[in-house]
């Protein structure tokens, strides 16, 4: 996009001043850019360098060494030997699943529940805006044992009713993880689902088109870009997440983030950073093969 | 219509609260024990921090009982007591720290253990057979035992240091890491200015408090147990920190040595314990026992470099000669006089708590 | 069916499924919190079912109002700070050809997929004293003596920044890309400069994103207790941090509930106020 100067109307009053407005906006904002990815990135290089680091504490460079990447495969080599790979691949299984899955259902219910925010008028609609943001503003802390509380005396009383015991497990995490995320979803689509014209929906509507018809043609296509955003977020903050995770996980429910948590004790190896570079290398991936999808889609 | 169904929405859930409410009261949370599940064909459920035990024990424990080991972790004992407090999902084995065992034994959260299935309890330091938190180990066994030292590079300091007084001398401005615990800091405190680790006294407490508070610009930060990393990468010259994590360092870096001081400090074990409503009781037991064995004991200390409770290993000759030697990790009968293990202080914690907090604030001031 | 009574049908599906759940897995779990915060301590931790004010009694204490009031400016500063590198970036991402939009912003938030501790860890190796930034200062001789970066107050912002910069860019980079362009146009045809049609007209116009982006920022932060804890090397005492003593080291859960409650407290309210002016000038 770049808007032209324009040629009509009213001609500015500075034309030099404008110019150089412009040349210094359109650089800062190249500036700013670069600088805010480097920010991010700085970091990230330093992460995938260590992840050679032949130290097993992480902090102190004393020599280069692929070990810690074929401990993750072969188990323990006599460099890392405290490295047990099945759980370091289970737990990023498990940190996958519980992602994927809710995120899916968190983006679903957020969208529905943002578009109900914005179109509808309702009984105690107020209450409900305060609603969703209480999950953003709740001390994770609280959030994690509240669930836990929860479902402890939840599994009590349907033991008492029924004889079936329930216990924790990837089920909980998941509905943990779903319970945070639709909050953010929430928000980040209803940004946007806020500047769509809402006579776009009633002209379809008065065309004779139903409810549904108009969600799928008109207002999905509309806030797609906001559905994706938010889903990337609601996928990062669920693969991040350690304490809500901790109190709502069960046996064998162990995922990537409480695994390295528990290492602090006893020192966190470069084990974690050669599995961080692969997972980012598998994403940039994804990005560069999707990229290049869309290219060949486009060119048709 | 609308207004209908959420009429029924909340008379649902107004009923549900309710519900909960009646059925639940915290007492019969403990008791989730009453129904247990059927144990699983041979599957041990372990809950333990991570990276505490020697892949190849696993395997051996594995192959010798025809059994598979599941392994969860958990990073503190009090988000460890939060889960198992709130109804065990499923564990047969838990490795708390022994004011958590005391804590969950009378909380009732903690199976007795059937120690005529458990022979190789002999194998134990007698030291070790009857701790203060558990006499005669009706529920814990000692799995990992080591002290809370200081660690320090002998080139900062110039020499050998033997007290807590070091922490406080200027000349370490800015140079100092203690950890980031409240119970362990003020307890190493309290034992330098001759009290009880244990106190429950308010004037002690605030003495402790405020050596802290007048030496803070010492301190260049309070660790969460990366103490070893601080020491490591030049950024402090002394911290207070765990005996294990200061030898791993010791091994590659000559320069750093690790002290009891004279004062004396507390030393912790950890122990293997049982839950109520394990799934496994009876192939946790022989876990246990497993692990008490004297070569799987000393192969399990000698990859986690703490130290082992277990004398039979220790008599053969099992352990490591570099870590057997080192008197950080195996201290002397005198040392360990000196030698007085944390214990939970009940509603006292609170003054711990509005001590610390006061600290913390006064940080940077 | 007439329109109205679609419309009730399509409130009542696209309105139930997230609120009964929400209610469900957190109204619900947070009422046995609150009513936690009104019961006496367990003897080991949990609770014992007697009535009680005094956790409420005891947050009158200025140490944990001092605590609460200093996290709200960590808050804040670490907001408008995100806002003054995110807003160009969303802008930038936004207003770049379609195809490379999804890709930049995968860019932004793929190294977020990575494990938090060790990006901290990353940090403190930038800033500690022998680290990348002092270390390239030195040797290009602008100081002498390192830079006391790590385990201050700015390293807690800093840490917070970078945790919290996604969850601005991402809202914002929404908004704008859907901002209608033409009108920035409109506005220039009409005499306005750059600087004029961005304050006076695509600011404005974002404005929901910036608010948007700014709450899922601020929010948070306020409540942060791993960065103050590793980057701040535990001195700059948080209010996340006194909640989550509570809960763990102190075990004094109803205390820790009753602080809780009083953060959400403070943060809604003036959230609340918020939303109400913006839907109400929408509205006039």
């Amino acid at each position: 996009m770049t808007s032209s100067l324009s040629q009509t109307s009213i001609p500015s009053k500075s034309p030099v001043l404008d110019l150089w407005i412009r040349t210094l906006g359109r650089r800062s904002l190249w500036l700013i850019t670069a600088l805010g990815f480097a920010f991010i990135y700085i970091p990230i290089f330093i992460l995938v360098i260590y992840s050679f680091n032949l130290s097993r504490t992480s902090g102190l460079w004393t020599g280069f060494t692929t070990d810690w990447y074929t401990s993750l495969w072969q188990g323990a080599t006599s460099q890392s030997p405290d490295i047990t790979n099945t759980l370091i691949w289970d737990a990023l299984r498990n940190s996958l699943i519980v992602g994927s899955i809710s995120t899916f259902f968190a983006t679903t219910l957020g969208t529905m529940l943002a578009i109900a925010l914005e179109r509808f008028k309702f009984r105690g609609k107020a209450l409900l805006e305060a609603l969703v943001f209480l999950p953003i503003i709740i001390p994770e802390i609280t959030m994690g044992i509240s669930l836990l509380v929860f479902f402890s005396l939840t599994f009590q009383l349907i033991q008492n009713l029924t004889g079936i015991r329930l216990v924790l497990g990837l089920p909980t995490v998941i509905i943990g993880h779903i319970t945070f995320n639709i909050s953010f979803v929430v928000v980040t689509v209803r940004a946007r689902l806020g500047e769509i014209d809402p006579s776009l929906e009633e002209a379809a509507l008065d065309l004779g088109a139903n409810e549904w018809k108009t969600l799928q043609k008109i207002i999905l296509p509309l806030i797609a870009p906001s559905i994706f955003s938010a889903g990337l977020l609601a996928f990062t903050l669920s693969l991040d997440d350690f304490v809500i995770t901790f109190f709502t996980n069960g046996v064998g429910s162990t995922t990537l983030p409480i695994f390295v948590y528990g290492m602090i004790r006893l020192s966190i190896t470069p084990a974690i950073n050669a599995i961080s570079t692969l997972m980012l290398i598998a994403s940039l991936g994804l990005v560069i093969s999707s990229m290049s999808l869309q290219q060949t889609t486009s060119q048709k | 219509m609308l207004k209908r169904l959420l009429t029924y929405v909340s008379l649902f859930l107004f009923t549900v609260v309710l519900a909960i409410a009646c059925v639940a009261n915290p007492s019969s949370t403990t008791n989730s024990s009453v129904i247990s599940p059927t144990p699983q064909a041979k599957t041990l459920n372990l809950y333990n921090w991570t990276t505490y035990i020697d892949p190849e024990v696993i395997k051996q424990f594995e192959q010798k009982f025809g059994a598979k080991i599941k392994y969860d972790t958990f990073e503190s004992n009090e988000s460890l007591y939060a889960k198992i407090k709130a109804g065990n999902p499923g564990y047969d084995i838990i490795v708390p720290s022994d004011y958590m065992v005391k804590i969950m034994v009378a909380d009732k959260l903690v199976e007795a253990l059937n120690l005529t299935n458990i022979p190789n309890r002999k194998n134990l330091s007698l030291r070790f057979q009857n701790l203060t938190y558990d006499p005669n180990n009706q529920h814990s066994i000692p799995y990992q035992w080591g002290t809370q030292g200081i660690g320090y590079n002998i080139k900062a300091t110039g020499g050998e240091i033997d007290s807590w007084a070091e922490m406080f001398d200027p000349k370490y401005k800015g140079r100092v890491a203690f950890l980031d615990d409240m119970r362990a800091s003020l307890g190493v405190i309290l034992i330098y200015k001759g009290f009880s680790l244990n106190s429950t006294n308010k004037d002690e407490i605030n003495q402790a408090k405020d050596a802290l508070i007048t030496n803070r610009d010492n301190i260049l930060a309070f660790h969460p147990d990366t103490g070893q990393d601080l020491l490591a990468q030049g950024q402090v010259d002394i911290v207070s920190e765990y005996s294990g994590d200061i030898f791993q360092l010791m091994a590659k870096n000559p320069d750093i040595r690790y002290v009891i001081p004279k004062e004396g400090t507390i030393f912790w074990t950890d122990n293997l314990v049982i839950p109520k409503g394990a799934p496994n009781k009876e192939l946790a037991e022989q876990f246990i026992n497993f692990i008490l064995e004297p070569e799987i004991g000393a192969k399990n200390s000698n990859f986690i470099k703490y130290a082992s409770p277990n004398q039979a290993a220790l008599d053969k000759g099992l352990i490591d000669p570099t870590i057997l030697k080192n008197p950080s990790i195996y201290p002397s009968p005198e040392v360990f006089t000196k030698l007085k293990p944390l214990e939970d202080v009940g509603d006292a914690t609170k003054l711990y708590d509005e001590a610390w907090t006061e600290v913390k604030v006064s940080m940077g001031k | 069916m007439t329109i109205a009574t679609r419309k009730q049908a399509t409130l009542g599906a696209v309105l139930i499924p997230a609120t009964a759940w929400l209610v469900i897995f957190f109204i619900v779990p947070l009422l046995i919190l609150l009513t936690y915060s009104f019961l006496e301590r367990g003897t080991y931790g949990g609770v014992t079912w007697k009535f009680t004010w005094e956790n409420y009694q005891r947050l009158a204490n200025p140490l944990f109002l001092g605590v609460m009031g200093r996290s709200i400016w960590l808050g804040i500063l670490t907001t408008v700070i995100c806002l003054l590198v995110g807003y160009p970036m969303a802008y930038f991402i936004a207003t770049a050809p379609p195809r490379w939009r999804n890709a930049l912003l995968l860019l932004v938030i793929i190294p977020f997929w990575t494990n938090f501790l060790v990006r901290t860890y990353a940090w403190m190796i930038i800033l500690r004293q022998q680290g990348l930034i002092n270390v390239a200062l030195q040797s290009i001789q602008i100081i002498d003596k390192p830079l006391e970066l790590l385990f201050t107050p700015l390293a807690v912002v800093i840490g917070l920044v970078y945790g919290y910069l996604p969850f601005m860019i991402l809202p914002l980079y929404a908004t704008i890309e859907k901002f209608n362009f033409s009108l920035v146009e409109a506005a220039q045809d009409l005499g306005a400069n750059d600087l004029r049609s961005l304050i006076r007209v695509i600011i404005p116009l974002t404005m929901r994103g910036i608010i948007a982006g700014s709450l899922l920022v601020f929010i948070p932060s306020v409540g942060a207790f791993i960065t103050p804890d590793i980057l701040g090397g535990a001195k700059t005492l948080m209010i996340g941090n006194v909640i989550e003593t509570q809960f763990l080291k102190t075990r004094h859960w109803p205390f820790g509930s009753a602080l809780s409650m009083l953060l959400m407290a403070v943060v809604l309210i003036p959230v609340m106020i918020y939303f109400r002016s913006t839907t109400e000038e929408a509205r006039s």
